[in-house]
């Protein structure tokens, strides 16, 4: 669905994207992953047509980004990371014009506005202006826009930014259910961990470059495998026959014992307690996270910030202005 | 023009005179403006300025009054573009399978309609001067309203596609639009001005308007000295209109 070929985009003297490649397939949720400032936007925005290349190739459904930007521009939707709705207007409004935008026919198009404001959960809001609405609100009325024209692919970059974690769990309900009921593919930029498990691949992006790419299976696996944390009533007992008879690497502290396994942790953990002959209290299994790979491949932490400064502070230029006009 | 394109003018049209319509603290504060130049600046004035023209002073500024309530509401109105780049919808509209140049002529008519209503409103008070206009007059003067209000809504959105965030915005007001209206005859008679700022006043299609609705306004008057033809106004005018609207589109279907 997306097939993107050593693209590069410089500004300047500096190189936002340095010659990336991937490929999406036909209804994954395809995850670009890496702190702020990496190339993610930028990377959306060559995709989206509204930024041209330096050099290099991005196909969407088999048509150029550059070339055939304006069929590219119907097959797909777009949930910026700023706000883009118009707050002065109802949330059908604001769905209504995007409509128009997107030639949607009129027969049947305020049907398909109020199933995408039923589907997020606005049916009832939906001739409040949006101005009132939350902070997850918003977002939910985005996505509910990115859809009304059906498009095959649906672009999200930094989604949940700024969100609570209510809000947040409560948009990627919506999204994860968006590539089978609606059947979009979904191209998505985070920097939160937790959020990329649910991509089917993943890309890491870090300064311009993509260090890392696979399933969050696969990439964990980058990192070694589980790790299982056990109590016992002789833990010096314990370690040595998990060492003796079992052969893995394991070691004690604070009081449990620790034992990586290669691979897959959970279906070990009957086999580890049958060996141990009932002298364990409790077992955890620790797999490792994504947060973990990005660590060791770029000895860094992805840092994730609440909100963007320059969203805030137009915020209240914004909530000043409507003062002083009053 | 394809379907797709008419849709994309509906939109920004739409939009815009819905929020013309609840937002009713812009209305309010551009029709303060020309009220306060109308009657505190030219009701002073008209007390130490004799009606050496031909008619009384508040009369002779009426055309440039109105000059003045297009000029400001079609520059706010598409300076409009900047406050929608900033705060994103101007990226859905990007993003949207419509042409750039769809987006400039739907900015550059809803700044028309806008500034025109205003224009109908101010005009409209045409008694309170002593004033005496008959219908086709106030049908005369709307239409190069009209006229106006289209070419200087194009100017403002080349203005605007030139910046992308709202600090420039006294810049604007002050070196373009302040200046605009003093060298358009809205105050006083444009060859009253020393030679150097006449040639600014030549290029301002703001001097070209308001010497038109001078004639709308005072067809019989041979006493209010017309600064150029009325043909050569409203060629002025209109073929500016056109170069200015196709230069705004270009400059916005630029990408970077």
């Amino acid at each position: 669905m997306i097939e993107v070929k050593n693209l590069t985009k410089k500004f300047g003297a500096v190189t936002a994207v340095d010659g990336i490649s991937f490929e999406v397939e036909k209804g994954s949720i395809f995850g670009f992953l890496g702190p702020n400032g990496a190339g993610k936007t930028t990377t959306i925005n060559i995709l989206c047509t509204l930024l041209s290349p330096s050099s290099g190739s991005a196909l969407i459904g088999g048509q150029d980004c550059v070339k055939d930007s304006a069929e590219v521009r119907k097959k797909i939707g777009i949930v910026f990371q700023d706000n883009t709705l118009d707050k002065e207007l109802t949330a059908y409004e604001n769905l209504l014009f995007h409509s128009y935008l997107y030639s949607v026919p009129k027969v049947g198009r305020k049907k398909k506005i109020e199933d995408a404001l039923l589907f997020v959960g606005l049916i009832g809001r939906k001739n409040d202006p949006v101005k009132k609405f939350s902070g997850g609100m918003k977002r939910r009325l985005e996505v509910a826009r990115s859809i009304i024209h059906q498009p095959k692919i649906l672009f999200l970059d930094e989604p949940t930014l700024g969100l609570d974690p209510q809000s947040r769990t409560n948009l990627w309900e919506f999204i994860s259910k968006l590539p089978e009921e609606h059947e979009i593919t979904i191209f998505m930029t985070t920097h939160y961990m937790e959020e990329a498990e649910i991509c089917d691949r993943i890309a890491i992006i870090d300064k311009g470059k993509i260090i890392a790419q696979g399933s969050p299976e696969e990439l964990k696996e980058m990192v070694g495998g589980d790790v299982i944390y056990l109590k016992t009533h002789d833990n010096a007992r314990a370690l040595q026959e998990v060492r003796t008879l079992l052969h893995l690497d394991a070691g004690e502290s604070n009081g449990e014992v620790y034992i990586h396994i290669p691979g897959n942790g959970d279906a070990f953990i009957p086999k580890l307690i049958s060996a141990l002959n009932d002298s364990v209290i409790s077992v955890r299994l620790q797999r490792p996270a994504l947060n973990d790979v990005f660590l060791k491949l770029t000895g860094k932490d992805i840092r994730p910030e609440t909100v963007s400064g320059s969203s805030e502070i137009r915020d209240a230029v914004r909530s000043y202005r409507r003062k002083f006009n009053k | 023009m394809i379907q797709s394109d008419l849709n994309a003018i509906y939109v920004v049209v739409a939009r815009e005179l819905i929020k013309f319509v609840r937002e009713r603290g812009r209305l309010i504060s551009t029709l303060v403006r020309p009220l306060i130049w109308l009657f505190l600046v030219g009701g002073g004035m008209s007390r130490v300025v004799s009606p050496t023209m031909g008619v009384p002073y508040m009369q002779f500024i009426f055309p440039g009054i109105i000059g003045m309530t297009i000029l400001f509401s079609s520059i706010f109105s598409s300076i409009s573009i900047i406050w929608d780049k900033e705060f994103g919808f101007m990226k859905e509209m990007l993003a949207a399978p419509v042409s750039r140049f769809s987006i400039v002529v739907g900015k550059a008519l809803s700044g028309t309609a806008v500034s025109t209503i205003q224009a109908l409103l101010i005009v409209l008070l045409f008694p309170l001067l002593g004033l005496k206009l008959g219908l086709s007059q106030i049908i005369l003067v709307l239409c190069i309203s009209m006229l106006l209000a289209f070419c200087l809504s194009s100017l403002g959105i080349l203005i605007a596609s030139f910046y992308e965030s709202f600090e420039s915005f006294s810049v604007i007001m002050n070196f373009i639009v302040m200046p605009m209206f003093f060298l358009s005859g809205a105050m006083y008679p444009v060859k009253l001005l020393p030679h150097v700022l006449g040639i600014f006043t030549r290029i301002n299609p703001l001097t070209y308007g308001i010497d038109a609705l001078k004639y709308m306004v005072f067809p019989r008057s041979t006493l209010i000295a017309h600064d150029f033809p009325l043909g050569l106004d409203i060629a002025v005018i209109a073929s500016s209109s056109i170069v200015l609207v196709i230069i705004a589109g270009n400059v916005f279907e630029r990408r970077k």
